[in-house]
C-alpha cells in the first residue's frame, strides 16, 4: 500500500493521501493526510477502523488531486457522499482495500487485559504487550468491532483498484437487537432509551465523525434550535438531540456504525439508525444508502401508493 | 397512570393553510364542534412540518399531535403531503419505538370541504388522548413538576 501511495506521489497523480497513521498510543489509528514527505508513517492493518470518506469533504477544496484507500464499508460513505455531491470525484483516486474486520480495542480491555501498550497481528491471533506482560488472543474475531459484526460484506462498491482480500465478519441478523426492542412494551422501550440516551454527554462526536452529518452548517450548531447546548438541560432534550440526529441522516445513513464507535459513552446509536433503516426497508421496499452513486433516497421520493402513517398504529412492530 | 386533577389533554394539530384549515373554518361556520382544546397551527403545507415541531410541541406539553393536509394528490403544491407522508410514518415509528405511545400521533387528510371529517377527527383523536391520559414520555420533566 505504502508503495502504491509513493508511486502515485511520484507520478504526481496525487499530490496528497488520505490513510491512517499511529495516534498517541501505539494502538491508535487516525485518518492523516499524508504528502510525500511523510507517506513512510503511512499505517494500514487491523486497528484501522475509522472511516476516511468524510474527511475528504475537507479537501475538496485543495490544489490537486488525493488518494483515498477505502474498506469496503468505507466504499458506501464514499458513494453516498458523491451522491450528495460533497465530494468531487474528479479530484480523488479511490483505491480499495482488504479488510478482515477490525479490532476493537475496548474488547480487549474487556477481557481483562490491561495497560495495552500495543496489539500486533499474527494470522488470526493477536499478541498484544501491555504493562503487565503479554497476551495472546487466539483468534481475533473475538474482539471485532460492533459495527464489522453487522458487515455489509466484501465487497467494495466503488469501482477501483483494489489492494488485498477482504473476509464477511457478519454475524447473525443485523436487525435482530431492532426486532428485540420492537417486541418490548412501550414502557421497556421508554425505559431502555431513557437508560442508554441519558448517558449522553452532548460531545457531539457521534456527529463529528458521521458521513452523513456533513452539513456545513448544522442544526445543533445553531443556538436558536434549542437543541445546540452542549449539556442537555433535560431528558427531553436528551432524547430530542438523537430523534433529529437520527431523523436528519435517515435515507442517507449507510451504517457504516462509526457513530457508536466514538461515542465515549457506548450508546448503541446504530440501533436508532438501523431502526429508520429497517422501517424504511420493510416500507418502502429494500434500500441501502451508498451502493450506487446517485441513488434517490426514499425520504426525497415518494410512491402515489405509499402506505398511511397509520400503519404505525396496526404494525407496531414493521410490516407492510 | 396518575392523572392530576382536572386535567384536560392539550392537542397540537398542525393544519395545511389550504384545505384543513379552511376545514376547521367551515367546521366552525356550520356549528359542527370540536374540542375548545385542540390547538391549531397553520401551515403553508402538510410538508412544511418539520419534525422538530412535532417534538417541540411535545416538549411544551402536547399529550397528542395530529398533522392534517390535503389528500393525497390534491396537495397545492403538488406533492408535497406524499413527502410528509413517508415523513412522518418513519418520525412516528421512530417516537414509539423510544416508547411514545403511538396513538399520540396521527395524520388526517381533510379537505376544505370536509367540515364534518375536522369535527369527527378531531373529537375522535382528543378522546383517544384523553384515555390514554398525559404525556409524560417527551415532555421537559423540570417545567412539569409542580
Ligand atoms: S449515522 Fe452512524 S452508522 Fe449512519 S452513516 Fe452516520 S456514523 Fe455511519
Ligand atoms: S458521541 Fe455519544 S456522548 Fe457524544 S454526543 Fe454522541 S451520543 Fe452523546
Ligand atoms: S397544500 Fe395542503 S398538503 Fe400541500
Amino acid at each position: 500500500m505504502i508503495e502504491r501511495a509513493r508511486e502515485l506521489l511520484a507520478s504526481g497523480e496525487v499530490n496528497r493521501v488520505l490513510a491512517w497513521e499511529k495516534g498517541e498510543n501505539d494502538f491508535d489509528r487516525t485518518p492523516a493526510v499524508f504528502t510525500a514527505d511523510n507517506v513512510d508513517s503511512l499505517v494500514y492493518d487491523g486497528l484501522c477502523g475509522p472511516n476516511l470518506s468524510k474527511y475528504l469533504v475537507g479537501e475538496m477544496e485543495k490544489e490537486g488531486k488525493i488518494l483515498v484507500f477505502l474498506k469496503p464499508c468505507d466504499s458506501y460513505s464514499y458513494n453516498q457522499l458523491a451522491t450528495e455531491h460533497r465530494i468531487d470525484l474528479e479530484k480523488v483516486v479511490p483505491i480499495a482495500v482488504g479488510c478482515r474486520g477490525k479490532i476493537d480495542v475496548e474488547k480487549l480491555r474487556a477481557k481483562g487485559i490491561k495497560g495495552i501498550l500495543s496489539v500486533t497481528e499474527d494470522g488470526d491471533k493477536l499478541l498484544v504487550k501491555t504493562l503487565y506482560g503479554d497476551a495472546v488472543v487466539e483468534n481475533r474475531k473475538e474482539v471485532l468491532l460492533d459495527k464489522c459484526l453487522a458487515c455489509k460484506g466484501k465487497e467494495h462498491v466503488v469501482e477501483c483498484e483494489v489492494i488485498g482480500e477482504s473476509e464477511d465478519t457478519t454475524e447473525g441478523d443485523k436487525f435482530g437487537i431492532v426486532a428485540k426492542l420492537e417486541a418490548m412494551t412501550p414502557d421497556e422501550r421508554f425505559a431502555f432509551w431513557r437508560g442508554e440516551l441519558s448517558k449522553c454527554i452532548r460531545c457531539n462526536a457521534c456527529r463529528n465523525v458521521c458521513p452523513a452529518c456533513s452539513c456545513v452548517k448544522c442544526v445543533f450548531d445553531n443556538p436558536n434550535t434549542g437543541v445546540a447546548n452542549k449539556a442537555a438541560a433535560d431528558d427531553f432534550e436528551e432524547n430530542m438531540f438523537h430523534i433529529i440526529r437520527a431523523f436528519h441522516v435517515a435515507g442517507r445513513c449507510t451504517d457504516c456504525g462509526e457513530c457508536s464507535r466514538v461515542c465515549p459513552q457506548h450508546i448503541p446509536l446504530h440501533l436508532l439508525n438501523r431502526k429508520f433503516i429497517k422501517d424504511i426497508n420493510e416500507i418502502y421496499g429494500g434500500y441501502q444508502a451508498g451502493a450506487e452513486i446517485g441513488q434517490r433516497h426514499p425520504l426525497e421520493n415518494f410512491d402515489k401508493g405509499d402506505c398511511e402513517p397509520s400503519v404505525v398504529h396496526v404494525r407496531g412492530g414493521a410490516r407492510k | 397512570m396518575p392523572m392530576k386533577e382536572n386535567w384536560t389533554p392539550t392537542i397540537v394539530a398542525f393544519c395545511c393553510n389550504w384545505c384543513s384549515y379552511a376545514g376547521a373554518d367551515l367546521a366552525g361556520s356550520s356549528r359542527l364542534s370540536y374540542p375548545a382544546n385542540v390547538k391549531i397551527i397553520r401551515i403553508p403545507c402538510s410538508c412544511r412540518l418539520n419534525p422538530m415541531f412535532v417534538l417541540r410541541a411535545f416538549q411544551r406539553g402536547a399529550d397528542g399531535v395530529i398533522l392534517c393536509g390535503c389528500h393525497p394528490g390534491d396537495c397545492h403544491y403538488t406533492t408535497g403531503n406524499y413527502y410528509a407522508r413517508r415523513r412522518m410514518t418513519l418520525l412516528f415509528s421512530m417516537l414509539d419505538y423510544l416508547g411514545i405511545d403511538r396513538r399520540r400521533t396521527r395524520v388526517e387528510w381533510v379537505s376544505a370541504a370536509e367540515g364534518a371529517k375536522f369535527s369527527a377527527t378531531m373529537n375522535d383523536f382528543a378522546r383517544t388522548i384523553a384515555e390514554l391520559g398525559e404525556n409524560v414520555r417527551l415532555g421537559d420533566l423540570r417545567c412539569k413538576q409542580e
